[in-house]
């Protein structure tokens, strides 16, 4: 494509005004929480851990910090044997209904979480009649999280196609054997990929988990937004955003490096 | 040549059909494989060359008929519990494991121990000549290279038939040539049936000791290269096989004086500059040269016979390559004007 260099220009200005957008304030978070000054003045007055030190030792932001993780990785483990079971199903054999199905698995993720957590909670409550509690939450945050796992597997398995398996079967593998020697290893940074970036769909959900959580159940987003506006709690509220931001920031580069990897081979 | 009576055929197909919904991919067919026969199923694609390929090896169930190795009906068995390997099309090579752990994949699942895993692997690679590459990974070889370390894979577990999909498809003309050579000779050191499948006629005349001419999914004649080159049974083999001129009914009238449809290969017509026939001849079996067709060790001649028809001749190219527009005679022994039905 040819682009004018007045056209470059634009289009570098542009990419620079939308990631700053995205990010500055981000990085206004950052720097707040090791802002000396109280009340966030601008420009900062000083450098202080102080808020660091203050939040680690605060029992409610490490309590929601304990249930964030807890969560996270049930509902990983849900979705990573779900979304697989599903994924090889699905793109494996032909059956009737099998595009329908399909489209339930990805539906989750496209639907308003106002939504999804009203109606788990009315399901939850009403229909099943079960209390909400950390088991619900995990349930609820598996139904999109599944969505992930399920896309990067289904994608794996296309794109090794069948012939792998067949060279085993071929070769006097049983279908187990098969399965662990050779489709388990090719899905095997897939699933890494789809079970890091489920858990940092769960590690920053927040209106689901507001509709499905327990009494006392208290995820890390939960938390800020309920400390959010307590004068005395707001500097650590900057340190534990920041610890959030990192936390889902890491698994999801680590995923994406994955996702890319076309021998899709070793971990 | 192979006797099919006194001892069981490799392979037996009995009435083999496969459709994939409302499309017949396999029509019917019968077909007895000999012990240590090299064997083509040579045919366009979409004629079920594949899928007939496929159903020995157990990937596909047909929709009817029997699939017997070595006499046992093995129709219903699952791909791992015949004694049957294949080198695929793309090779399916492992990607995450080396290429010796790849030779040594299918003596593992069988259960061998790693001394034995080892020579075994050791030596099928040596037989490839591939052993200075057992610790790289399929990602690193040429697509030669992979083709032999697939040929190892499959032939290391000492199948009773191997069977080869395509095996030289992706390979370079040169390549290809070099490969048709080692197939052949390992074919002869392993004592193994080979059957592979191809739509490269060429391929399958060099390498074969029968072939079996696909046809929208029959087949439309089997026999050695020999015979089905120099008597081909229909128009459609002569036509897939080589090239050939069909002469129909009308055409034979005139060029030939017989009825009936004919085929004569090109290297059998004989040319001679035009001038000394009897009058007869001069009306039928004179041409003019439309196009000339230079091919380095043969030149194709397409020439217009002055009753209309048009015939496709080829000569060695040992002296003077002949013009467009020369007026030529043809001759044509009667025995090389191949009947088809």
């Amino acid at each position: 494509m040819f682009l004018t260099k007045g056209m470059r220009v634009g289009l570098r200005i542009a990419t620079g005004v939308v990631l700053a957008v995205l990010y500055v304030p981000l990085i206004v978070v950052l720097i707040n929480s090791v802002n000396a000054d109280r009340a966030f003045g601008w420009p900062p007055s000083g450098f202080t851990l102080g808020w660091w030190s203050r939040a680690a030792h605060n029992a409610g932001a490490l309590d929601a910090l304990r249930t964030s993780v807890v969560v996270g990785l049930l509902a990983t483990v849900l979705a990573l044997i779900l979304g697989t079971l599903a994924a090889m199903s699905l793109q494996r054999y032909r059956f009737f209904g099998r595009d329908a199905v399909s489209l339930l698995v990805i539906l989750p993720i496209a639907l308003p979480g106002i939504v999804t957590g009203i109606a788990l909670n009315n399901a939850f409550r009403t229909v099943l009649g079960v209390p909400l509690s950390l088991w619900t939450l995990v349930v609820a945050h598996a139904t999109f999280c599944i969505v992930v796992v399920f896309n990067n597997v289904i994608a794996r398995l296309r794109r090794m196609g069948g012939d792998l398996e067949e060279a085993s079967m071929d070769l006097g593998a049983d279908s187990f054997t098969t399965f662990w020697r050779v489709t388990f290893p090719a899905m095997r940074s897939a699933l890494l990929a789809g079970g890091l970036l489920a858990f940092a769909l769960s590690f920053d959900e927040i209106i689901v988990t507001r509709f499905t959580a327990g009494q006392g159940t208290t995820t890390l987003p939960i938390w800020i937004l309920d400390n959010l506006f307590r004068p005395n709690q707001a500097p650590v509220v900057n340190v534990v955003a920041t610890v959030l931001v990192l936390l889902s920031i890491v698994p999801i580069y680590i995923a994406q490096r994955l996702a890319g990897d076309p021998s899709g081979g070793r971990v | 040549m192979f006797s099919l009576v006194d001892t069981v055929p490799a392979i037996r197909l009995a009435g083999l059909r496969k459709s994939f919904g409302p499309v017949t991919a396999v029509d019917g067919i019968d077909l007895e494989i000999a012990d240590g026969e090299f064997f083509a199923m040579l045919g366009p694609s979409g004629s079920g060359k594949t899928t007939v390929l496929r159903m020995i090896a157990g990937f596909e169930q047909p929709t009817a008929g029997a699939v017997e190795l070595a006499g046992a009906d093995v129709t219903r068995s699952a791909p791992f519990q015949r004694d049957v390997t294949t080198v695929f099309q793309d090779y399916a090579l492992f990607p995450h494991l080396t290429v010796r752990q790849n030779v040594e994949y299918g003596l593992a699942v069988r259960g061998k121990g790693r001394t034995e895993r080892r020579e075994l692997a050791t030596a099928a690679l040596a037989s490839v000549r591939m052993e200075a590459f057992a610790d790289r990974r399929p990602t690193q070889l040429s697509g030669g290279q992979r083709q032999r370390v697939a040929l190892a894979r499959a032939l290391v577990v000492k199948p009773r038939v191997l069977l080869l999909d395509e095996p030289l498809g992706a390979l370079d003309l040169k390549l290809r040539q070099q490969m048709q050579v080692e197939l052949k000779q390992l074919q002869r050191d392993a004592g193994i049936t080979f059957v592979f499948v191809t739509h490269d006629q060429e391929e399958a005349l060099t390498m074969s000791d029968r072939i079996a001419v696909f046809d929208h999914g029959r087949i439309a004649q089997i026999g050695t290269p020999t015979a089905v080159y120099e008597q081909p049974q229909t128009e459609f083999v002569a036509g897939f096989v080589g090239t050939s001129t069909v002469l129909d009914r009308s055409a034979s009238e005139g060029v030939l004086g017989r009825s009936g449809t004919f085929m004569i290969r090109p290297e059998r017509i004989r040319l001679t500059p035009a001038g000394e026939a009897s009058a007869r001849d001069e009306r039928h079996r004179t041409g003019t040269i439309a196009e000339v067709v230079y091919l380095g060790a043969t030149t194709k001649y397409l020439i217009d016979l002055s009753s209309g028809h048009r015939i496709t001749a080829s000569e060695p190219n040992a002296g003077s390559v002949r013009q467009r527009g020369d007026r030529v005679q043809i001759t044509i022994r009667p025995e090389d004007a191949v009947p088809l039905e």
